[in-house]
C-alpha cells in the first residue's frame, strides 16, 4: 500500500520535476540554424558564425555594475559608449559624432550620433547622464573610474560628501551631452571607452526593476552586437545588429559563448570542433603547442616583487638592485611557467602602450636592471657594506595559487644562489590574505600583481606616488609625485608621454623601488579560420566588431 | 510514527541551526572582501561599501539579522552576480544537480546490483574475481578520474556522446556514468556479502528443501534479505555523489550547484556560501531521515516509533 504508493507515484513525479528544471541550451530556445552549434569550420562558403568559450558565466550584465572582464567584453560588444577602442587599441568616437572642448579642455561637449536602442528608442544624451549618476548613486565597483576621468564633483560623490545629482554631466538637449572636468585630463578619451560609461535607457532599466539585466531580455544593446539569448552557467548569443550604425563593417553573423570551466574539457571541445577559440593552461601547452591552432597572446597584466621600504635592509637601493639583477627571468618565464609568460624589465608591460609618435613604451624605455648574477653581486656586496651586515633572512609573502607558489619556490633558488648570505623564506597564504598584509604593510617582500584599469601607461605609474592606496609599500620619491602631477594633466600628448617615460626611470633606474618580473601572456587553441579577433589590454579585452570567419 | 516524525523533524531544525551558525561564524574567519575588485579598492570606499551591505556591523548583529531574513525564507543577494537572489540561483542550478546526481546513484545501484548478485551466485569463479575487481578499482579511483576516461574515450575518440557543455539528455549521461562508478563499486560489494551471509542461512536451507525452485529462492528469500541493509547505503551514497558532484559538473560543463558552491567560495560570496551549505546540510539531514523511513517500510521487525524500552 504505502510502499507501492511510494514507488509509483514518487519516482516518476520527482524524475518529471528534475528534467523540467534543467534548462539545456539545446532545447528551449529557439534552433539556432544549423544542428552542429555552429563552428568556425563552415562548410565551403563559411557561415560567418564562430563559437567562442569564456571561463564562467557573466556576473552581471548591468555595465553600472560590471566588475570583470567577461562582462566588460560582452557589454563592449553590444553596446557603444562615447568613445570605443579600435584594433590597435586606441580610442575613437563612437557614439559622439562630434566632441569640442572649451579652452582650458574643462568643458567636453559631445553630439551624439544617430543610433537606436534595441527596443527601438534613440540613444539620448539623457541616457548617459542618467547612467553615469547611477553608476554613482549605486556605489558601482568601477565607480572611482569616474574620479580618475576627474569628471567635477565625482570624488566629492564618492566620499559621500554630495548627492550623485552633482555630478558634471548635463544632458543639454536630446543630441548634446555636456561634461564639466575638475582639471583638463589627457585620459579622458580613453576613459570613455570603459564599460562604466555607457549609456542605459532610463524608462528601460526602471521598467525592468530588479530584473533589469538578469536575462537577455531585459538587456538592450546599441552596439555592433545584439545580445540574444543567455542561459545561467552555460553560456550566451550575441547577433549582428543590423541597425548599428557602423553595420556595414561588421561580418560577423553570429557568435556563440559557452561556458567551459575545465581547461582539458576545452581542449576536448575544440578538437571535436564544438568550440573555436578555448584558453589553455601551462599544464596543456605541452600537449598542444604543436596543434595548429596553439597561440601565445601577450597579457597586460604584471607580476612583480614589492619591498618593504621601511624594512632597515631592503630600503636600501643597492640591496634592491642585487634582488632585481639576481632574478633570471627567461628561465622563470620559459621554463617554470611556459603559459605564454614574458620577462619584464619595467613596470609598464609590451606591446599595448605605444606613445603618439607610435613607438612602443617598452622600446622607448628599454630593459632596466637588466643584470647578470656577476653585477647582482656587486650591488649585493656594496648595500651589505652600507647596511652593516653579513647576511639577510627575508620573508616573502605570496598567494597560495599554483602559478605562485611555483614563482616563489624560483626566487628562493635563485637569490639564495646568486646572493651569498641571502635566505628568503616563503610565506604562502590565501590570495585575499596576501592582499591583507600588502595592505598593512606587514611583509618584507611581496609578490604582486597588477591588472590596467584603462589602456595608458599611467595605469601603471601613478600607483607609486606616495599615500597612494595602491603603493603599498611606504615608498615615497617627490620627484616622482611631481611627474604623475605634471602628466596627470598635460594635454599635450607628446610631452605627457616624456613625462610618463621619465616616470618609470625614476621608479626603477633610481630607485629600484620594486622587481618586475614577468607580462602575463595567455596560450590559446583558436580556429585558424577566424580573423581580427582583437585583443585589448584593458576594459573588455575582446572587440567581435572586425572579427570575420575565412 | 506520527510522533517519531515529528520527533525527527525538530531534530533536523536544530541541526540545520547550529549549521547555521557554525558556517556563519566560520566564515568571518575567511580573510579579505567579498568585493571583486578588492586589489583596486581605497579603505574609503571600502568602508562606504561595507555601509552599504551592513557589513560594517557588530557580528552579532549581522548574524541576526541573517537568522531574521532566513526564518521569513529571504537567503539574500548574491555578491558576484549582482542583482540576483540566491534563491533564484539555486532554483536555476539545482535541477542539473539533481539531475546527474540521481542518475548516478540509480545507474550505480542497478550496475552494482547486477554485479554484486552475479558474483555472489558465482562465488569463487572468474566472474566474481572480475567484479570483486571492478570493484576495488572503482572505490580507489577517484571519479574524476572516470571522468576524464570517460570524456576522452567516448566523447573525443569514439564521438558517442557529447564531450561536455549541457545541450540535451545525451549530456547528462556522461557525469551520470562517471558519478555512478563510486556507487557501483559500493553497492557491488555490500550486496555481495550480504548475499552470501544470506545464502548460509537457515532459512534459505529450509525454502529450498520445501521444495521451492532455485530462482525463487533466489528473488523472494535470498535478495530481498540482502536489500535491507544496502537501503542503509543508500544514504551515505547520496551524500558522497553530492560532493562528487563539485569536480563532475565542473570538468563536463554541467551548469550545477557544486561548481557555484567552490567558486562562491573562493569569491568569498557569503551569501551563496550560506545558502548553499544550507541547502546541502538540509539535502543530507533529508536523505538520512528518508533512509530511516525506508527502512523500516522494508523491514517490519524495526520500530520506528521508539519503542517501550521498559
Amino acid at each position: 500500500m504505502n510502499k507501492k504508493w511510494v514507488y509509483r507515484f514518487m519516482a516518476p513525479a520527482a524524475a518529471a520535476l528534475i528534467l523540467a528544471g534543467c534548462n539545456f541550451s539545446g532545447s528551449g530556445d529557439e534552433a539556432s540554424g544549423d544542428s552542429e552549434g555552429g563552428s568556425a569550420e563552415g562548410d565551403g562558403n563559411s557561415a560567418q558564425v564562430i563559437t567562442l568559450s569564456e571561463q564562467s558565466d557573466i556576473p552581471t550584465m548591468d555595465s553600472t555594475k560590471a566588475h570583470d572582464s567577461i562582462a566588460f567584453n560582452v557589454l563592449n560588444n553590444i553596446n557603444e559608449g562615447l568613445y570605443r577602442q579600435n584594433e590597435s587599441n586606441d580610442v575613437e568616437p563612437a557614439m559622439a559624432e562630434k566632441h569640442d572642448k572649451n579652452e582650458d579642455e574643462t568643458v567636453h561637449t559631445f553630439t551624439l550620433r544617430e543610433q537606436n536602442w534595441s527596443n527601438g528608442e534613440p540613444v539620448t544624451a539623457q541616457d548617459f547622464e542618467y547612467a553615469w549618476k547611477r553608476v554613482m548613486r549605486e556605489a558601482g565597483p568601477y565607480n572611482y573610474m569616474l574620479v580618475t576621468a576627474g569628471i567635477k564633483n565625482a570624488e566629492a560623490i564618492m566620499n559621500e560628501e554630495k548627492d550623485a545629482d552633482e555630478l558634471g554631466v548635463k544632458a543639454i538637449d536630446e543630441k548634446t551631452l555636456e561634461v564639466t572636468l575638475e582639471a583638463p585630463n589627457p585620459l579622458f578619451e580613453t576613459l570613455l571607452a570603459f564599460a562604466t560609461f555607457l549609456p542605459q535607457n532610463q524608462a528601460f532599466v526602471e521598467e525592468q526593476g530588479d530584473q533589469y539585466a538578469l536575462e537577455a531580455e531585459n538587456v538592450l544593446s546599441n552596439g555592433p552586437f545584439k545580445f540574444t539569448g543567455w542561459q545561467q552557467e552555460q553560456g550566451w548569443t550575441l547577433e549582428k545588429n543590423e541597425d548599428y550604425w557602423d553595420a556595414e563593417n561588421v561580418k560577423l553573423d553570429k557568435a556563440e559563448f559557452v561556458v567551459v570551466k575545465d581547461p582539458q574539457s576545452g581542449a576536448n571541445l575544440y578538437e571535436t570542433e564544438k568550440v573555436d577559440r578555448v584558453k589553455l593552461t601551462s599544464s596543456l601547452v605541452d600537449q598542444y603547442k604543436d596543434n595548429d591552432g596553439f597561440t601565445n597572446e601577450k597579457a597586460s597584466g604584471i607580476v612583480f616583487l614589492r619591498f618593504n621600504h621601511n624594512h632597515e635592509v631592503l630600503s636600501n637601493v643597492n640591496i634592491r638592485r642585487a634582488v632585481n639583477m639576481a632574478i633570471d627571468r627567461d628561465g622563470l618565464a620559459d621554463v617554470i611557467l611556459k603559459d605564454g609568460s614574458t620577462p619584464l624589465y619595467g613596470v609598464v608591460p609590451e606591446g599595448f602602450y605605444t606613445s603618439p609618435e607610435g613607438t612602443d613604451y617598452r622600446e622607448l624605455n628599454g630593459d632596466i636592471n637588466k643584470g647578470t648574477a656577476e653585477e647582482a653581486k656587486k650591488f649585493w656586496e656594496k648595500g651589505l657594506e652600507e647596511t652593516g651586515i653579513d647576511s639577510l633572512t627575508v620573508s616573502l609573502n605570496i598567494a597560495d595559487t599554483d602559478e605562485m607558489k611555483k614563482v616563489g619556490e624560483y626566487l628562493q633558488a635563485q637569490l639564495e644562489d646568486n646572493l651569498p648570505g641571502f635566505k628568503l623564506e616563503l610565506k604562502a597564504v590565501p590570495f585575499a590574505q596576501r592582499l591583507e598584509i600588502e595592505k598593512a604593510i606587514e611583509y618584507d617582500l611581496s609578490l604582486s600583481t597588477w591588472g590596467p584599469d584603462y589602456a595608458d601607461p599611467m595605469t601603471y605609474l601613478d600607483m607609486w606616488v606616495d599615500g597612494s592606496s595602491a603603493n603599498r609599500m611606504d615608498y615615497s620619491n617627490p620627484k616622482l609625485d611631481e611627474l604623475v602631477a605634471e602628466a596627470r594633466t598635460d594635454t599635450d600628448l607628446s610631452n605627457r608621454y616624456k613625462t610618463l617615460l621619465e616616470i618609470e626611470k625614476v621608479l626603477l633606474e633610481e630607485d629600484a623601488a620594486v622587481a618586475p618580473l614577468y607580462q602575463r601572456g595567455n596560450t590559446y587553441l583558436t580556429r585558424q579560420s577566424i580573423e581580427n579577433l582583437v585583443i585589448h589590454p584593458a576594459g573588455a579585452d575582446l572587440s567581435l566588431k572586425w572579427a570575420s570567419v575565412k | 510514527m506520527k510522533r517519531y516524525l515529528i520527533q525527527r523533524f525538530a531534530y533536523a531544525l536544530i541541526t540545520l541551526f547550529i549549521i547555521v551558525t557554525a558556517t556563519f561564524l566560520l566564515m568571518q574567519l575567511l580573510p579579505g572582501t567579498p568585493y571583486s575588485n578588492a586589489e583596486k579598492l581605497t579603505e574609503s570606499q571600502r568602508a562606504i561599501l561595507d555601509a552599504k551591505y551592513g557589513l560594517d556591523k557588530p557580528v552579532a548583529i549581522q548574524y541576526i539579522t541573517y537568522i531574521g531574513n532566513l526564518v521569513q525564507g529571504d537567503l539574500g543577494y548574491s555578491f558576484q552576480y549582482q542583482g540576483r537572489t540566491v534563491m533564484s540561483m539555486i532554483g536555476d542550478r539545482i535541477g542539473p544537480s539533481a539531475l546527474i546526481g540521481l542518475q548516478g546513484l540509480v545507474f550505480g545501484t542497478i550496475i552494482g546490483l547486477v554485479l554484486g548478485i552475479i558474483s555472489a551466485l558465482r562465488h569463487n569463479t572468474a566472474v566474481d574475481y572480475v567484479s570483486v575487481t571492478i570493484a576495488v578499482l572503482g572505490m580507489s579511483i577517484p571519479s574524476f578520474v572516470f571522468a576524464a576516461l570517460l570524456q576522452y574515450y567516448i566523447g573525443v575518440k569514439l564521438g558517442w556522446l557529447p564531450v561536455a557543455l549541457w545541450e540535451n539528455y545525451q549530456s547528462t549521461i556522461l557525469p551520470s556514468l562517471a558519478l555512478s562508478v563510486t556507487v557501483i563499486a559500493t553497492v557491488a560489494r555490500f550486496i555481495r556479502s550480504e548475499m552470501l551471509e544470506v545464502l548460509g542461512q537457515d532459512y534459505v536451507t529450509t525454502a529450498r528443501a520445501k521444495g521451492l525452485n532455485e530462482s525463487g529462492v533466489i528473488w523472494k528469500h535470498v535478495i530481498r534479505n540482502a536489500l535491507i541493509p544496502v537501503v542503509t547505503m543508500l544514504g551515505p551514497l547520496a551524500v558522497s555523489i553530492m560532493t562528487g558532484t563539485l569536480v563532475i559538473e565542473k570538468i563536463f560543463g554541467v551548469p550545477g550547484l557544486g561548481e557555484q558552491f567552490t567558486l562562491s567560495i573562493l569569491v568569498l560570496d557569503y551569501s551563496v556560501i550560506m545558502g548553499i551549505t544550507l541547502l546541502y546540510s538540509a539535502l543530507f539531514i533529508f536523505v538520512v531521515f528518508f533512509v530511516d523511513v525506508l527502512y523500516g517500510l522494508l523491514d517490519p521487525r524495526i520500530d520506528l516509533k521508539g519503542g517501550s524500552k521498559a
